[in-house]
């Protein structure tokens, strides 16, 4: 394929005697919405923050949008068009919703009102509407989610990197998170998300990539990956 | 796509509005500056107008302290150093006969360089890393000026008294109100290029890299960058503070210029009064100075170590009862006020907007 929004190639990363991450190579097609699944420590979060620039390669390549973006610090990743959310929500706390938005979207607009204005688009698609003026650190955890994918879609990202923002949500909850980001996909957004929870990421993930122990054991749809065998085997163990 | 009824509402409580750290309306603005305007009038004795001026002009130092330490988050025990780098560079081109105005105006860019020379390094520790860092760095300069030749060591240097002028800034010592006006003009000159950098980009990036780095960085600032924007103006803002003072007291030595009590006093004005507030190192640094004057009088030679025990006291009162600082406290006190004034009209006179109290820290 040629036409990869983003091509992770031979990605390594060592922390100390643990490879978190061995020769990983996979890519991400423009607007596809990719899944990145594998058991508790298969590398999933340590490869998202190689592709967000905050977790510097061992060794391998970083291709993004037809450029070299190996080793690049994050906001240079995040200007060149990579938005990201935390898995722990690490949201602005004193600042109050629109802040948080309208701060994200001066990065590509320098002045106040078409920041504010971009800001205002983003927390009416993403729903954000109810609690704009309330300070960030006040919210629930289901809303700070949403701040978070508010926020990483204000920088208007050609690829966002997803982490887990439909685990510990309600069911209802959940099915929303999911409508989000479909709508943001909609919008020519490719996504690329850690999920932990089958059930929501097999609808609506295009393709699916699964690590296990740093590696990449099986890449498909949905359905080929549910039936490889190796990938049962990495979640459930071997048949005796 | 539906609206989020599932998601439960947060509460009205929590929903009290802006974080209250918003920056000053205009209002509150020319509020503020005409009571200060008024101040030498209603209080006529010269004692007072020390006790402006020098409020003033520390409040010049802690509110340039407040837009690293306060806004930024990243807290300077150094700050001594670039008061010192206003107050000696106005003093040596001073000596060397140059206009105080121009001697001033030098030293803005020159300390701004200093601060940002000191934050490249010292910006890559966090915390209390950093802060300890700026210690350091304050303290040997502190060292060096004392002992090196050239700069005056531990004599320090006196200014040569001249013609009484505005162009020469020196004025009569029975009538200090044109020292209080200028002081006045300088404090207005510092506010407003604080408040223009918090106002645009600048100032959200700022407050965002001190509510969370990484996530700052991830939505595309340059952490580092803006660290260093936020010093060098820091680092003028307090530089301006310290060529006033020499050129008010004629004379400057390590300890008066460069000495770690006063990183720490600018500090203490920023947390008394209120940090990451706009007004709150004016109100610490008024509360301070007047503290400091009371305590000299009445314990005499010894007043120095009293008035830091009340600092203490203030500090700990402050931190146990509204971690906002006397302004918080005031809005505080001031909030029911204004409602039996009628529907929060009475508000405008607090002088930031009220509700902010129920605010969590």
């Amino acid at each position: 394929m040629t036409g990869a929004l983003l091509r992770i190639d031979n990605l390594s990363c060592r922390f100390g005697g643990l490879w978190a991450n061995r020769d990983v190579s996979f890519e991400v097609e423009p607007g596809a919405i990719v899944g990145l699944i594998g058991p508790n420590g298969a590398g999933k979060s340590t490869l998202f923050s190689m592709v967000a620039g905050a977790q510097r390669p061992t060794s391998g390549r970083l291709e993004f949008d037809g450029r070299d973006v190996t080793g690049w610090a994050p906001h240079r990743a995040a200007r060149a068009g990579v938005g990201r959310t935390f898995q722990l929500m690490r949201v602005f706390g004193s600042m109050t919703v629109r802040e948080n938005l309208t701060t994200a979207a001066f990065g590509r607009h320098s002045r106040l009102r078409d920041a504010r204005r971009r800001a205002d688009e983003v927390a009416e698609l993403a729903g954000l509407g109810p609690v704009l003026d309330s300070p960030a650190a006040s919210l629930t955890a289901a809303w700070k989610k949403r701040l978070e994918m508010g926020r990483a879609l204000a920088t208007e990202p050609k690829l966002l990197l997803l982490d887990e923002v439909l685990s510990g949500l309600t069911p209802t909850e959940a099915r929303e998170a999911v409508e989000i980001v479909r709508t943001i996909n909609r919008g020519g957004v490719t996504i690329l998300m850690v999920e932990h929870v089958m059930e929501v990421i097999m609808p609506l993930c295009h393709r699916v990539v699964v690590l296990h122990y740093g590696q990449k054991i099986s890449e498909g749809t949905p359905e080929q990956v549910a039936h490889d065998p190796t990938v049962v085997e990495a979640y459930l163990g071997k048949a005796l | 796509m539906s609206a989020p009824t599932v998601l439960r509402r947060p509460s009205p409580a929590r929903l009290s509005g802006p974080t209250g750290r918003r920056l000053p309306s205009w209002g509150t603005a020319a509020l503020i500056l005409a009571a200060l305007a008024a101040y030498p009038l209603v209080f006529a004795d010269s004692a007072a107008h020390n006790i402006g001026i020098l409020a003033l002009t520390f409040g010049i130092a802690a509110t340039g302290w407040n837009l690293l330490g306060g806004y930024a988050g990243q807290v300077s025990f150094g700050h001594a150093l670039y008061f010192g780098t206003g107050a000696y560079t106005t003093a040596a081109l001073v000596r060397q006969g140059w206009s105080p105005w121009l001697a001033i105006a030098l030293s803005l860019p020159l300390a701004a360089l200093l601060a940002a020379a000191v934050g490249w390094p010292c910006f890559r520790l966090r915390h209390h890393y950093y802060s300890i860092a700026t210690i350091a760095v304050a303290e040997i300069v502190f060292i060096l000026v004392t002992n090196l030749p050239g700069l005056g060591q531990a004599n320090g240097w006196e200014l040569p008294v001249v013609e009484q002028s505005l162009a020469n800034l020196q004025f009569s010592l029975l009538d200090k109100r044109p020292y209080y006006y200028v002081a006045l003009g300088f404090f207005c000159l510092a506010a407003l290029a604080v408040w223009l950098f918090l106002r645009g980009r600048a100032g959200n990036y700022v407050r965002a890299i001190r509510d969370d780095q990484e996530a700052a960085a991830a939505v595309g600032i340059d952490v580092h960058r803006y660290k260093l924007a936020a010093a060098a103006l820091s680092g003028a803002v307090t530089a301006l503070a310290g060529g006033y003072y020499v050129m008010y007291v004629l004379f400057v030595d390590p300890p008066s210029g460069l000495g770690l009590d006063l990183s720490v006093s600018f500090t203490l004005m920023a947390v008394l009064g209120g940090v990451g507030r706009f007004w709150g190192p004016l109100l610490g640094a008024w509360v301070l100075v007047f503290v400091q004057d009371v305590t000299r009088q009445e314990f005499s030679g010894s007043g120095r170590s009293v008035d830091l025990l009340l600092y203490g006291a203030l500090i700990v009162l402050v931190s146990i009862t509204e971690p906002g600082g006397l302004l918080a406290i005031g809005q505080r006190l001031w909030a029911p006020v204004a409602r039996r004034l009628g529907g929060g009209r009475g508000g405008k006179a607090a002088p930031e907007p009220a509700g902010s109290a129920e605010v969590k820290p």
